[in-house]
């Protein structure tokens, strides 16, 4: 049966708490600065785009683990071309949004074709997409600008991507952000609790009271923290709220809807879905379709924060957005996999990587470190699969 | 008496939680063809496991003696060494090499840097003809079929100076004929001196080639018999298996109205998606009423499940022509998505391979075909996603501790009552069972043909592919016979036996 022991749970958990306890340790080290209020928020801002990434990736790799090689480039072209169109046509801001939003859509439809429809194998097809729009975005930038970037973007256009809402001055407290993380944290006491009621009622296996409680106590924890810490720095980022959206969207797609679960069978196994009158080649062409809307999206935020599009941002995003999903536990043969697994996976990488910054660590250090958390995330996963099949 | 070659004694092995063998004792004589039976589950293969070194020694209790010293095999290097070699039932050859360099793969000829190709392919043309097999060993393994990829594993094993040969399941894959030829190979290498343990669920075949049968339940020898002096009839068999008689394996259906033609398929002809001008069913027509169920007998190529899979929304095959009434009504059926939604379904042969998802839970595996059913818009009712499946698995009676379990973990006769689950609740009119006992024990197939009595009684129509003739005639109420992509006969199971059904099959291939 089903038994519920403090081992499975810290099993389960593993990357959880090893995110808690190197986020722990880099405090430590850093003598209490990466626990600053302008470090929790720009660990947020910097790492925005793997999140947003991430969860397009996730939803290719499900598929089978394929992956999306182009989208660093894309995130350079679609930001030149955003330049363009705002900065150097003066093109008004929503009709500037919606005509990115529409390249991003002919791209993603153009690849999906390609993978879905022509068979083309998806790194080989992506691989296409990272080496032309490197060279694309920069020929943009080249002809339009000396400096090879474009900056002066409307601040109404930066405003949507970047910034605080209700911004306050450094140092006070934000009354709007703490209001939000106080209802935030009592929507996740909320929604924990009734599940387990729910559960209970209709007679299902159920985790102990003691559990949920502590589980409860624990993220109400993190989140006031958080809100606490974002308030006595401006407020919430708004790319914040994006990654918020996004994250909650895809996890419900992923976890409650029939769509994701067609995105785990075709990765489980093609052959089974199609026989159970899945689409697999549908499913597919909306895997990077949806790929390529997302990194339109990540690519406004990287630019927004910037101020600037320029030739190199964007550069081995496919790789963090990879990265991320492999320690989070997306499978990488796919068919399994969440978004909140990536999201964990994501933040473990992105506190290592702030963590040396803060300690003056080399960045060729860093890559190392980053190259062995990556091996071992995935040989931890293979080990415990293989404990588990034994008994 | 003839000189024992392998003596097993007292083994013991656990694994967390499990004993799968229990104080296991055998004896197999020099020259003799030993059978292993016992239902799926009872530890035949992890005792052959534990014979040829894949549990090493030390990870279980007793000892294995083997020609007068007791070994201690650390890994199957140790046990081929000795003469030992095992066929496994999932053949190990790789497709795109020769059958040459498949035989002698980990076993290369020549110099230790350097291939000698020549002489590779010398001796594997000699024990090519060994077993009979006329092809050159420079054929590539993708263009023979498996009944031929079955001798090239035994020509492997003797390549390795084999004296004992393991042989698991070793026909599961291949049709009557060929099955035959294996089996008589089998004689003919006992009659030069090689001895045998073959593991098999076809007692027909046990019987017809075995000299002493070793009955394995619950990871217990049971017993051991001897044709020479015992009763080795198949009914014989399954009552040491199962620890009882089973007096009727096919269960009756009483007073199941038969009514109207609920599917009919006329003048069907598909061809072949790779080998276009190849016709794999030729002008087939068919039909199955509601209540009833139809069986389709025919060798395995003979293109069976081409036409279940061609019907099933065009699923298999291309340049497809003929005509399909549903209901009386013409239907066109692009996609298996429409075929479902006809009241189609297909329930695979290949259970692992196209049928279900082994990393998933028996709950998804269940819902999966008729997710909307559960569904509101696109949302999943995961309370009335986790009913359906607790309800599938009591009603079938599905062992597991939950419908979370995983569907790999599951023994392959509840992997099917779990694809059965998946199709009956995809609610279709029609259901076409492509081999739905294959590879599953005794105890397990009756309850499968219980749940198909069930579904005839329930209204639906229900055609049933075998090529086990006493299932198709044990379960049939009428039955075609097909061979080599056309219907050859059409006959009441009242007036079938096995003799008149093979009948057909010959007088068609002596036509052609």
């Amino acid at each position: 049966m089903n038994t519920f022991s403090i081992k499975n749970v810290l099993k389960k958990n593993v990357m959880t708490i090893a995110l808690i306890v190197i986020y722990v340790f880099f405090t430590i080290m850093t003598g209490g600065n990466m626990f600053t209020p302008s470090n929790v928020t720009s660990l947020i801002e910097q790492n925005a785009y793997v999140f947003i990434l991430g969860v397009g990736m996730l939803m290719c790799m499900l598929t089978g683990g394929n992956i999306d090689l182009s989208v660093g480039s894309f995130v350079c072209f679609m930001g030149a071309i955003a330049g363009v169109l705002s900065v150097i046509k003066h093109v008004n801001t929503p009709l500037t949004l919606i005509l990115v939003v529409v390249v991003g859509v002919i791209y993603g439809a153009i690849l999906g074709f390609l993978i879905a429809y022509l068979r083309i194998p998806p790194w080989i097809a992506t691989l296409a997409g990272y080496l032309a729009f490197r060279g694309l975005g920069t020929q943009i930038l080249i002809s339009v600008s000396d400096t090879s970037a474009i900056s002066n973007f409307p601040p109404e256009l930066l405003g949507i991507f970047s910034g605080r809402i209700f911004e306050s001055a450094w140092g006070t407290l934000n009354i709007p952000c703490i209001v939000l993380g106080v209802i935030g944290a009592a929507a996740v006491v909320y929604i924990n609790i009734s599940t387990r009621a729910n559960k209970v009622k209709k007679g299902y296996q159920a985790d102990p009271l003691g559990f949920v409680i502590g589980k409860s106590v624990l993220e109400v924890a993190v989140i006031l923290i958080l809100a606490y810490q974002l308030a006595m720095d401006g407020g919430i980022p708004v790319v914040l709220i994006w990654i918020i959206a996004v994250l909650v969207i895809y996890g419900i797609i992923t976890e409650k809807t029939t769509i994701g679960r067609h995105f785990m069978t075709v990765g489980g196994n093609a052959e089974t879905a199609r026989l159970s009158g899945i689409n697999n080649k549908l499913v597919m062409f909306c895997a990077y379709l949806n790929m390529a809307v997302l990194t339109v999206l990540a690519s406004l935020i990287v630019t927004a924060r910037f101020g600037s599009a320029n030739s190199f941002a964007g550069q081995n995003f496919e790789m963090d957005a990879i990265a991320a999903c492999i320690v989070g536990g997306v499978s990488a043969y796919g068919g399994s996999g969440t978004v909140m697994g990536m999201v964990i996976g994501a933040a473990l990488i992105g506190v290592i990587n702030q963590g040396m910054s803060l300690m003056s660590i080399d960045q060729d250090w860093i890559k190392i470190v980053k190259g062995a958390v990556l091996l071992a995330a995935v040989v931890f996963d293979i080990l415990s699969k293989k404990g588990n099949k034994r008994q | 008496m003839a000189k024992v070659l392998l003596e097993m004694k007292s083994i013991t092995k656990t694994f967390p939680g499990v004993k799968a063998l229990d104080n296991v004792n055998l004896q197999v004589e020099e020259g003799e063809i030993h059978a292993l039976v016992g239902e799926n589950g009872a530890g035949k293969s992890t005792l052959m496991n534990v014979l040829s070194g894949i549990y090493p020694y030390g990870t279980y209790e007793g000892d294995i003696v083997y020609d007068g010293e007791v070994c201690e095999f650390h890994n199957i290097k140790d046990s081929e060494k000795k003469g030992i070699v095992i066929i496994h039932q999932e053949l190990a050859l790789i497709p795109y090499m020769t059958i040459g360099e498949n035989m002698f793969l980990g076993n290369e000829q020549g110099s230790k840097w350097c291939i000698d190709w020549n002489k590779t392919y010398a001796e594997a043309d000699k024990y090519l003809e060994m077993v009979g097999l006329e092809d050159s060993s420079k054929t590539l393994i993708k263009d023979i079929g498996t009944g031929k990829q079955q001798l090239v594993e035994i020509a492997k094993a003797l390549a390795k100076h084999a004296k004992l040969l393991i042989l698991d399941e070793p026909t599961s894959s291949l049709n009557e004929t060929d099955s035959r030829a294996l089996l008589d190979l089998m004689k003919k290498l006992k009659s030069e001196g090689m001895t045998m343990i073959i593991i098999s669920h076809k007692l027909n075949e046990v019987s017809y080639v075995a000299d002493k049968i070793t009955v394995v339940r619950d990871g217990s020898t049971i017993e051991t018999m001897d044709a020479k002096t015992e009763d080795i009839s198949e009914s014989r068999i399954i009552k040491g298996m199962v620890g009882r008689e089973i007096t009727d394996r096919f269960p009756k259906r009483h007073d199941v109205p038969i009514g109207d033609i609920m599917m009919e398929v006329r003048n069907w002809t598909v061809y072949h998606p790779e080998f276009a001008e190849r016709k794999v069913v030729d002008d087939v027509s068919i039909n199955v009423r509601a209540g009833e169920v139809v069986g389709i007998y025919g060798l395995m190529g003979a293109g069976r499940t081409e036409l279940a899979m061609s019907i099933f929304g065009r699923s298999y095959g291309i340049g497809i022509s003929g005509t399909l009434i549903l209901r009386g009504e013409h239907v066109v059926l692009k996609s298996p998505k429409q075929a479902i939604a006809a009241g189609l379904a297909y329930v695979t042969e290949d259970r692992k391979g196209n049928g279900l998802v082994l990393t998933n839970s028996i709950k998804t595996n269940t819902t999966l075909a008729n997710l909307n059913a559960i569904s509101k818009g696109s949302f999943i009712d995961k309370d009335k996603e986790y009913l359906v499946a607790e309800d599938y698995v009591q009603k079938l009676k599905t062992k597991t501790p939950s419908v979370e379990q995983l569907v790999g973990n599951l023994s392959g006769g509840n992997q099917q009552k779990v694809l059965l689950a998946k199709w009956m609740f995809a609610d279709p009119d029609v259901l076409i069972l492509d081999e739905p006992t294959r590879g599953i024990d005794v105890g397990a197939k009756y309850e499968i043909y219980c749940i198909i009595n069930d579904l005839a009684k329930a209204g639906k129509s229900v055609i049933v592919i075998s090529s086990e003739l006493p299932e198709v005639i044990g379960m049939s109420d009428r039955i075609y016979i097909m061979n080599q992509a056309k219907i050859v006969g059409e006959m009441k199971a009242s007036e079938a036996t096995q003799e008149n059904i093979m009948a057909c099959i010959v007088k068609s291939g002596s036509e052609a």
